[in-house]
């Protein structure tokens, strides 16, 4: 039988503000554990929340992004639960008035076509503190820097039908909040986390299948293969004759396994209601509009921009421009040449990056120092082997471009007339070679080229100019013809 | 001494009559005396108020003197003072040192007040007859035999008894006004959002007010000068000038009109203390009042809705009472369940456990809509009562409670019967409009409360109507037995 794939995300973004949503504690990663818990935070007796407007207007701002209506009034509820990194056993969140209404966000898959993605609400909540399960001799420590850090929760409607338009869409989501600036998008961080409904239903039905849910993947990779695990169990189970129940899942990333957590009917009973502590927040129309005046570009926008601007390739300006860090890193660099800079963007940087796990904002090279680079590739004083050398050494930390060039004395040599010495050198130096070339098929000679240039290159320890060294070598080597 | 008001101990310091360390030493002395038999504080601060009152009189020296510079108070135990335990009556917090002050405790520092300790109350709030506590029962200092009414009974049995001038206070149902009716003294719950809630800790945060209590209404103003103020740290407060509260207590009663409402002179109401606050009435009408005969037609649905509301509002705000972070916690947890179950188990006392469960099961899923839902609904119904009343008159009066002072255990084993003790005081709760208890007269020798309900912000009005009452009567000049 054929199976169709329905899948819904919730998505919870970490907002960039300084301060948590209720309280003036930092909100910046990696601090010592319980140091930027404020008496709040901790839910002292007596201590009360006061709303952070920052976060308010991030949320207008998400909301004016993906054209969503913004709600005029907003409200709180408390949601009730007993954990230990919950301070006040309940979590504040939004249950019957979310901030953001109704919106839509545009995905784009690989074969070019679009699609719409509707999404049900964003509503903005506090986020918990962390239990720390290890190194605690069989005790749980409790980190509280994290809680009450602003998120907002993104519900979209089950709109997605595998797992590629899945991560397009979480794909798209992440380049518009990075693009509003109101998310660093750092997803090893938790900045950005995901909860996945999945179920699958017969092709063709338009009633839908029990859902699970697979709670926390914090990286595309990890939400592409924990929906194609899910999607084979449940076609697996309903083959063999079995029923998918619903059920909460966490999904393992290193073990590529997932497990159930909890059954519907062991779920919590949250006794939502208003939180008493907050009143209801009034938005006039004036200051939605306020904040619509200050939206950035958005990424599509900005993919228009640079194909017509840079003259990028639409895949290429897709990729660059998806990533407002790369997008900006990508606008620096390309001061030199913007198509060379897009290359090594997406070629040596990404690589390097993915594999030392690094944003791009944390590059050890920064974008003035590659456009420094590219110059150099440009204006023919390095070749481009060379500037794999001159690449790695800058992000060594050895400095910018042209002091690498001049230290190690990586100049290429395009000096035309030291250059025709070489060839002419090599060519009296290979009388038999010269010979074969001679007498081959005009088919056959390009690639015979080959051993002629690697002698002149090792004759030039690698510093001739290849291009040069081809134009020249094929000149004098036609003449003998 | 003791007799003085605090208005009287403002103009002895400012006169220097005497200083503040001899007040200050005075109450003291009377609280180590006397105490013993009321229980009325858990805590006496008396190094800190006597290092306090001996700056307090430098300071008045050099001429650097604030309003309430060098006089002495108290604080109901739950507001929180820096380094100071603040237990809110329960064995939860038993062992509580918070490290800030309440903006209520904040404000008297500032104001140069002295404190001389913390008073006692019913766990949590929870409770009309301060038996509910973990440190023991309050003694009405009336009848000793008698509960001094709650949850505030231990300012108001330390301000009845002269161990203290003035104290500060909170109600959430009637937790000021009826203590201070129960021993005949004067009390005042503001208008919702007028006294800051920050470090006041919470029982039902859209109810919990916080106001003084007093022997006179005009303590009561002077008190509220410094109670009140709009604080950016409490969301629900109102940003909103605070006026003089003395300005206008002298302001003549003619022509005012008094809303008598009919549903707060029926049954179960005490037939003495009906004669009581009937001749208060009277007496309004020589100080040229006009009576008015109102209807708040869903004044019988107030206590239910209350019991929805302010438990299911408890049950969140207690949640935090687990064990991890500070207060009582389990000896040798086995597991996280248990240190839930047997922290809260053994932290909690019948009554305060009684309305988490009762909250928890009016939000839960399947009973919001009946209970919580309704409840809101009703809160709305009664709250255009009153809007509706003052479109008619200047202020509401009735009794504060059905009947005067009731015996220890009287009440202990039926709730619903103590519940009712706040039938004519919850519905200004729910409607956030301001209360207060002004004594008017004796029942078998038991203090009777009048209570005059005042329209949002109208608490220099009411100041004004109690104070002209007590120009002309002497209610609340009078004395337990064996205190004058």
């Amino acid at each position: 039988m054929q199976w169709e794939t329905v899948i819904g995300l919730e998505v919870h973004l970490q907002l960039a503000t300084k301060s948590k949503i209720f309280s003036g504690a930092s909100t910046a990663f990696g601090a010592e554990p319980n140091t930027q818990a404020c008496a709040i935070d901790l839910a002292m007796p007596g201590t009360l929340p006061v709303p952070n407007e920052q976060a308010f207007r991030d949320a207008i701002m998400f909301g004016l992004a993906i054209d969503a209506d913004i709600a005029h009034t907003s409200m709180f509820e408390r949601k009730n639960y007993f954990y230990p990194d919950l301070p006040k056993a309940y979590q504040t969140t939004q249950l019957e008035k979310p901030i953001v209404g109704r919106g839509h966000v545009e995905i784009e898959l690989a074969d070019g076509s679009k699609k719409s993605i509707r999404i049900h609400h964003a509503h903005l909540e506090e986020d918990a503190g962390k239990s720390l399960h290890e190194d605690f001799h069989g005790m749980s420590g409790i980190d509280l820097n994290r809680a009450g850090t602003p998120l907002i929760e993104i519900v979209s409607e089950p709109d997605l039908r595998s797992a590629e338009e899945a991560v397009a869409f979480a794909r798209k989501l992440h380049s518009i909040v990075t693009s509003l600036g109101i998310c660093d998008g750092n997803m090893s961080q938790g900045s950005m986390r995901f909860d996945v409904n999945i179920s699958v239903r017969p092709a063709g039905s338009d009633t839908f299948g029990t859902r699970t849910e697979t709670k926390n993947l914090n990286s595309f990779k990890f939400m592409e293969d924990a929906i194609a695990l899910e999607v084979e169990r449940q076609i697996d189970l309903i083959e063999d004759g079995g029923k998918v129940i619903q059920e909460t899942r966490l999904y393992n990333g290193d073990t590529k396994k997932a497990r159930s957590m909890r059954s519907k009917e062991e779920a919590n009973d949250y006794r939502y209601f208003p939180c008493p502590d907050l009143l209801p927040i009034v938005f006039d129309d004036d200051y939605i509009e306020q904040i619509r005046q200050t939206l950035p570009e958005l990424p599509d926008a900005r993919r228009d921009r640079f194909m017509e601007q840079y003259g990028l390739s639409h895949y290429d300006a897709n990729i660059i421009s998806g990533d407002a860090n790369v997008a900006r890193y990508f606008e620096t660099a390309a001061d030199s040449d913007a198509k060379l800079a897009a290359n090594w963007i997406m070629g040596e940087l990404s690589a390097r990056l993915n594999a030392d796990d690094m944003a791009i904002q944390d590059s050890p090279v920064s974008a003035e120092q590659l456009a420094g680079m590219i110059a150099r590739l440009k204006d023919g004083t390095i070749s481009s082997k060379m500037a794999k050398e001159v690449f790695d050494a800058m992000w060594d930390g050895e400095g910018d471009a042209d002091s690498i060039i001049e230290a190690r004395g990586l100049k290429q040599v395009s000096d035309s007339g030291a250059i025709e010495a070489m060839v002419d050198d090599v060519i009296a130096n290979s009388p038999q070679q010269v010979e074969n070339y001679r007498t081959a098929d005009e088919a056959k000679r390009p690639k015979m080229l080959g051993y002629f240039v690697g002698q002149i290159m090792k004759a030039s320890k690698g510093q001739a100019n290849p291009q040069q060294v081809n134009e020249v070598l094929l000149k004098k080597l036609n003449e003998l013809l | 001494m003791h007799n003085k008001t605090l208005a009287d101990i403002i103009v002895g310091l400012n006169n220097g009559d005497f200083s503040s360390v001899e007040v200050t030493q005075h109450f003291l002395g009377r609280i180590k005396a006397m105490d013993g038999q009321y229980n009325s504080f858990v805590t006496v601060t008396e190094d800190a108020a006597l290092a306090k009152a001996a700056a307090a009189d430098q300071l008045r020296a050099s001429g650097n003197s604030t309003v309430l510079c060098g006089v002495p108070i108290a604080h109901k135990d739950i507001f929180c003072t820096n380094g100071v335990r603040t237990s809110c009556g329960s064995k939860m917090l038993d062992n509580f040192v918070p490290p800030y002050d309440a903006t209520v405790v904040d404000n008297f520092s500032r104001a140069g007040a002295i404190v001389l300790g913390k008073t006692n109350m019913d766990e949590f709030a929870m409770g009309s007859s301060n038996e509910t506590s973990y440190y023991g029962p309050v003694k009405n200092p009336w009848d000793t035999n008698c509960v001094p009414g709650g949850s505030s009974g231990g300012s108001a049995a330390a301000v009845a008894a002269r161990l203290t001038p003035a104290a500060t206070a909170t109600d959430t149902g009637g937790s000021i006004r009826q203590p201070a009716a129960l021993c005949g003294i004067t009390g005042l719950k503001p208008t919702y959002g007028r006294v800051s809630r920050w470090g006041m800790i919470a029982f039902a945060s859209s109810l919990d007010q916080g106001g003084p209590m007093a022997r006179t209404a005009e303590d009561c103003a002077l008190m509220l000068n410094t109670m009140a103020n709009f604080d950016p740290k409490d969301s629900t407060s109102i940003d909103r000038p605070v006026p003089d509260y003395t300005a206008e207590l002298q302001n003549s009663l003619q022509g005012l009109k008094i809303g008598v409402p009919k549903e707060y002179f029926s049954e179960g109401l005490n037939s003495g203390t009906e004669q009581a606050v009937r001749d208060a009435l009277a007496e309004y009408e020589k100080l040229g009042a006009q009576l008015v005969e109102i209807s708040l037609p869903h004044s019988h649905l107030a206590v239910p809705a209350y019991y929805v509301i302010a438990p299911a509002e408890a049950s969140a705000n207690l949640s935090r009472f687990d064990g991890v972070r500070y207060g009582y916690r389990c000896e040798d947890p086995k597991d996280l369940r248990d240190l839930y179950m047997r922290t809260r188990g053994e932290g909690f006392g019948d009554e305060v456990k009684r309305r988490i469960l009762v909250g928890a099961y009016c939000l839960s899923a399947g009973y919001y809509d009946a209970y919580y839902r309704k409840a809101q609904q009703v809160r709305r119904l009664i709250k255009q009562d009153f809007v509706d009343a003052f479109k008619e008159v200047d202020v509401i009066m009735g009794p504060t409670s059905p009947s005067p002072a009731f015996a220890f255990g009287a009440k202990g084993n039926d709730p619903v019967a103590m519940y009712l003790e706040d039938i004519y005081t919850i519905a200004t709760n729910l409607a956030g409009l301001p209360g207060m208890s002004v004594p008017c007269g004796l029942v078998d020798n038991k203090p009777v409360g009048l209570q005059i309900i005042g329209d949002y912000f109208d608490e220099d009005l009411m100041l004004n109507v109690a104070h002209q009452f007590q120009q002309a009567t002497d209610w609340h000049q009078r004395t337990p037995e064996g205190l004058e």
